[in-house]
């Protein structure tokens, strides 16, 4: 009897070992890819970051990440730019493109979100399924008439194009998203605070925004990269160097630098990178949730 | 309650006002722009279908680029889809570091889209750059990355791929989310892994599957940044996508009218294979807890 249990045993302690090695063997092989994989995928930033400290001669001459007679020239002619501006005033110009849009585009889409989510009102329907249909239209075909009426405003070679469709709400996906995000939260809260006597405004502002501070969050950290990566924006509508972004100084850059200083360009690439890589790495918990709650471009 | 109701619209009025100002007017507009002759410093002439007819018969730039856009989409979104799928598959499972490598692996999403990197892209693929290094290194020969018409487009094409983060995320999300008794039950009934794979894991996966494909799509159409910066366009127009050929006329040439109608003709098929993908979706995407199977 004893011995019978014992080979039992023993069978099943097999069984388990082989499904402990075979998991452990499993783990591994996936370590392995998505180590190659990363690996792959990472290299072309890294060695970005060390060539922008090689010399000009090194860059294309040694593939690996270390610089053999690190300089910081690249920096520091790179930042002086070939025009009368150095990258500051390009990356200050960024940041007056960026603050506003960012602000305007949180507001109005809370606005916008609280609306279709809460309230019921004539055409609702048309309304939301026309938020579904700026997400899905290409911005190809509305560019041009945009350009003709910005034209006409007068507001061409100014940061307005910029800023002002952002602040109407334009930027549809983020509506989407925060509807999506409020609809998920039960309105119990603020059926109290009407109750207590709260109107629409007041509970807005005390009960909707505190719970949807962790979506707004996410909005904002994604208009931020947006804006910092955007480059066909600035290029049709600013004209004056002193007004470019940091994106358009880069390719100012290219086009008047290419021929002998390629450090200089690795070197304001990897500085137009850094606050987007900042940002993401201290708030990557909001770009995570924010993609797996409303689905996301990119 | 009517009030409540005015309520509701009073907070879509930046919205409304927006809609209409700088989407349906400028929709409109571009229709009507496209029909005409447009270059922004006398009234829009009135041309009828002459643009369309230029496009089609005699614009040998429009075929052109209009095969590379179509041959660029076809490739690029396939190829993302399919390696982000991949990476989300073997992310999905208790392995120590997960955060880690999703982490990493969406960094690319992150910059991707900047002119800095599309600049990176110039000099790895460049002749003497990393890319050819490494190959040399290995004992394979240089490739003429930016000389071949074929070969120029596929750097695009990697750079798209490259930025596969956001796409898997939303693949991990939905991975994480089946049931694993289905696994277990299916494991029980002798499936294989490959099996469950096929019969649970992708028809659980349609709907974000449907979901990526369509948004990839609408974004790969409109790709700028990568070919304006890494190419240019070139060499032999072999990366001279739509988006570009429409900046071209619209903002250099100032031909409003031809770059509109260039505009909706890239719209239309972007729509059509839209509403293609909306009405298929029917018959392959399934929606759990949908009876009619």
């Amino acid at each position: 009897m004893t011995q019978m249990t014992d080979t039992t045993l023993d069978l099943a302690r097999q069984h388990a070992n082989a499904r402990i090695r075979k998991a452990r063997i499993n783990a591994a092989i996936r370590y392995v890819v998505l180590g190659i994989v990363g690996l792959v995928m990472l290299y072309p930033l890294i060695w970005l970051v060390g060539a922008s400290f090689k010399t000009n001669s090194e860059i294309f001459a040694n593939p690996g990440f270390l610089p053999q007679n690190p300089t910081a020239d690249g920096y520091i002619e790179g930042w002086k730019t070939s025009t009368p501006y150095t990258f500051g005033t390009f990356f200050l110009n960024s940041f007056k493109i960026i603050v506003p849009k960012v602000i305007g585009t949180v507001i109005s889409c809370t606005f916008v979100a609280y609306g279709f989510a809460r309230f019921d009102f004539p055409f609702k329907k048309i309304l939301f399924g026309s938020v579904i249909a700026i997400l899905l239209l290409p911005n190809v075909v509305t560019r041009i008439p945009q350009y003709i009426l910005f034209r006409d405003l007068g507001w061409l070679d100014s940061f307005l194009p910029l800023w002002v469709p952002s602040a109407l709400a334009g930027d549809a996906f983020f509506v989407f998203m925060l509807v999506q995000f409020l609809r998920a939260i039960p309105g119990d809260m603020e059926e109290a605070a009407r109750v207590d006597g709260a109107n629409s405004w007041q509970t807005l502002v005390f009960i909707v925004v505190p719970m949807l501070a962790p979506a707004l969050i996410s909005v904002a950290l994604f208009q931020f990269m947006w804006t910092m990566n955007d480059f066909l924006g600035p290029l049709i509508y600013i004209s004056s160097v002193d007004k470019y972004p940091v994106s358009l100084a880069l390719k100012l850059s290219i086009d008047t630098t290419e021929a002998f200083a390629w450090n200089r360009i690795l070197a304001m690439s990897v500085l137009t990178i850094t606050p987007a890589l900042a940002v993401f790495f201290a708030a990557q918990k909001y770009f995570i949730e924010g993609i797996s709650a409303g689905g996301i471009k990119g | 309650m009517t009030a409540r109701r005015m309520l509701g619209l009073g907070y879509l009025a930046p919205y409304i006002a927006g809609l209409l100002v700088f989407t349906m007017v400028p929709f409109l507009a571009s229709l009507y722009l496209s029909f005409t002759d447009y270059n922004l410093m006398s009234a829009p002439v009135w041309t009828g279908l002459q643009n369309y007819i230029d496009l089609f018969t005699s614009d040998r730039t429009f075929r052109r680029s209009l095969t590379v856009t179509l041959i660029y989409v076809f490739t690029t979104v396939p190829l993302k889809l399919a390696f982000a799928l991949f990476i989300a598959y073997i992310l999905n499972y208790r392995l120590r570091g997960i955060n880690f490598f999703r982490t990493a692996f969406y960094v690319p999403s992150i910059l991707g889209g900047s002119i800095a990197i599309a600049v990176l892209w110039r000099y790895i693929f460049a002749t003497d750059g990393l890319v050819n290094m490494g190959l040399t290194a290995m004992g394979f020969e240089a490739v003429n990355w930016f000389g071949d018409p074929g070969n120029a487009l596929f750097t695009i094409t990697l750079l798209r791929c490259w930025q596969f983060g956001s796409a898997m995320v939303i693949f991990l999300a939905a991975l994480q989310s089946i049931d694993k008794s289905l696994y277990e039950a299916a494991a029980i009934d002798g499936a294989s892994k490959l099996h469950s794979f096929i019969f649970i894991t992708i028809p659980l996966l349609t709907p974000v599957i449907f979901f990526n494909l369509i948004m990839q799509m609408v974004q790969a159409f409109q790709e700028f940044n990568g070919p304006y910066i890494i190419t240019g366009g070139g060499p032999l127009k072999s990366t001279y996508l739509l988006p570009l050929y429409i900046y071209d006329e619209a903002f250099k040439r100032f031909d409003m009218g031809y770059a509109s109608a260039i505009a909706w003709v890239l719209f239309v098929i972007i729509m059509v294979l839209t509403l293609v993908a909306f009405w298929s979706s029917k018959k392959w995407v399934f929606y759990a807890g949908d009876k009619r199977s």
